[in-house]
């Protein structure tokens, strides 16, 4: 199976024909995606229409029936022998500490600081002192304008704040590529842009950004390609200029395009 | 009859240690294979589930005097003769164990998926998980209902006088079947339980309040 992606790049991610079912319904029918070094795909589609489930399959937080999912070449959930058996508990850890992941209701550590949050896959996982762990949590938490509550446990934080050091969190590990899972869904309208703001910052790093988002306007200002899905499969995929083009003759994106013009403009 | 009761203090003395030193077993062996089998109802495969899901019901549906009984009477019928204190201990045992691993299904159960998810992501192992981000978070639960369960040892652990163990209960009784003093012993006896677990309880209010990390 071919793992170079069309710019002769190899992909840092190959999503190559992956199926899962939940019970009698097909989530993901054969879903191919490649993703390369610094590139930040997008990608968009109705709700019910396996997105999610694709970005918890490339971190394995969610198992799938067929198919292969590689980052670096590597199988993320199964070993390389090709037989589809499970990774070790040990091996799965270290596959997911290279993939960085921000949730759509944060999820941070209540009993930690904004800190300790940061802190813990660097002690733990990564191996650091805890003093070498604190410089790092504190740089990242700098990069997201949030130096001053290094100290404040997260019920103390707004929403924005707390999916801030979502980010910082998830970025802090030096993940070879970053999973957004509408991130900025549960946030008031208010507090979006200071969000956003993070993920176009780290987007110009050069960060590989895997992102689903309802945010048409960030989308088409950050991504370098828009995925389209639509039950369970991707229907259209493109630069961000083709893909949301009102003329578009995939129907079904046109469909959708226009239902969400409708209801959010 | 002060002079006797005086006289009677270090027999209830030892008594008391015995109660103690009983319930101590029990609160430790219970907490380890208590945590263990709720990890095991919670995150296990489906086979261990169901068998701790057995155990636990089963052992919760008999009353805690026929387990008692059915160790020291019954198991020798199958070759294992245990001596009247630790089939006391291992009936007591099985018993609060059933508890524990309720405790801990409660406990583990109301943190959110999500912080499995998130512990998962940054590539903490299951052991990590546990101990970092479950454990700390759900020991808030379990500490008041663990707590009671353990002045509940105590005081449970009066029924291995009935087995002929000398501990506190049994000192009352031998030093009531001397004296002919009931009330003023019975009374005496209810007031260093009463005394124990009152100690028992101020500690927990303490535990409690310390790990009130989390505000709601």
């Amino acid at each position: 199976m071919s793992t170079s992606s069309r710019n002769d790049t190899p992909a840092l991610l190959d999503v190559a024909n992956v199926s899962k079912s939940f019970g009698a319904v097909e989530v993901l029918r054969s879903v191919s995606l490649q993703v390369a070094r610094g590139e930040v795909v997008t990608v968009i589609g109705p709700s019910g229409s396996g997105k999610t489930t694709l970005l918890r399959c490339v971190n394995f937080l969610e198992s799938y029936d067929s198919g292969s999912i590689r980052i670096d070449g590597r199988e993320v959930g199964f070993r390389d022998t090709g037989t589809r058996q499970r990774r070790s508990e040990r091996d799965l850890a270290a596959m997911r500490a290279e993939t960085g992941m921000v949730f759509q209701g944060f999820n941070l550590f209540p009993h930690l600081t904004a800190a300790g949050n940061i802190m813990l896959g660097l002690t733990k996982v990564r191996g650091k002192s805890s003093a070498e762990a604190r410089s790092i949590a504190e740089h990242w938490l700098g990069r997201v304008g949030l130096a001053h509550k290094a100290d404040s446990l997260p019920a103390e934080l707004s929403g924005g704040q707390q999916q801030r050091v979502g980010i910082a969190r998830a970025v802090a590990m030096g993940p070879k590529i970053l999973l957004l899972d509408e991130i900025t869904s549960a946030l008031d309208p208010e507090l979006v842009g200071e969000v956003l703001e993070v993920v176009r910052s780290l987007a110009e790093d050069g960060m590989t950004m895997v992102m689903v988002t309802h945010e048409m306007a960030f989308a088409r200002d950050a991504s370098s390609r828009i995925v389209f899905m639509a039950d369970g499969g991707v229907s259209a995929a493109g630069p961000p200029a083709e893909i949301l083009a009102a003329d578009t003759d995939n129907e079904r994106l046109r469909t959708f395009l226009a239902r969400f013009r409708a209801s959010h403009f | 009859m002060i002079g006797q009761i005086a006289y009677a203090l270090p027999f209830l003395a030892q008594g008391l240690a015995l109660t103690l030193w009983v319930s101590l077993l029990v609160v430790v062996f219970s907490l380890i294979a208590g945590v263990i089998m709720g990890v095991g109802l919670v995150y296990g495969p489906v086979p261990l589930r169901w068998a701790v899901r057995i155990f636990s019901d089963t052992i919760r549906g008999i009353p805690i005097l026929v387990l008692i009984f059915f160790v020291y009477y019954g198991l020798p019928a199958v070759g294992l003769h245990l001596p009247s204190f630790w089939a006391a201990v291992l009936a007591l045992t099985l018993f609060k164990t059933a508890q524990v691993i309720e405790y801990l299904r409660g406990a583990v159960g109301s943190i959110p998926k999500g912080q499995s998810e998130a512990a998962m992501a940054i590539g903490l192992t299951f052991r990590q998980r546990l101990a970092y981000v479950i454990f700390p978070q759900a020991f808030r639960r379990f500490l008041p209902p663990w707590i009671n369960g353990v002045t509940d040892a105590v005081k449970g652990s009066a029924l291995v006088s009935l087995l002929g163990i000398t501990d506190l209960m049994q000192a009352i009784n031998q030093v009531i079947g001397r004296t002919y003093e009931a009330m003023p012993l019975y009374i005496l006896g209810a007031l260093i339980y009463f005394a124990v677990n009152y100690a028992l309880s101020l500690a927990s209010r303490r535990l409690e309040k310390r790990f009130s990390f989390i505000r709601e």
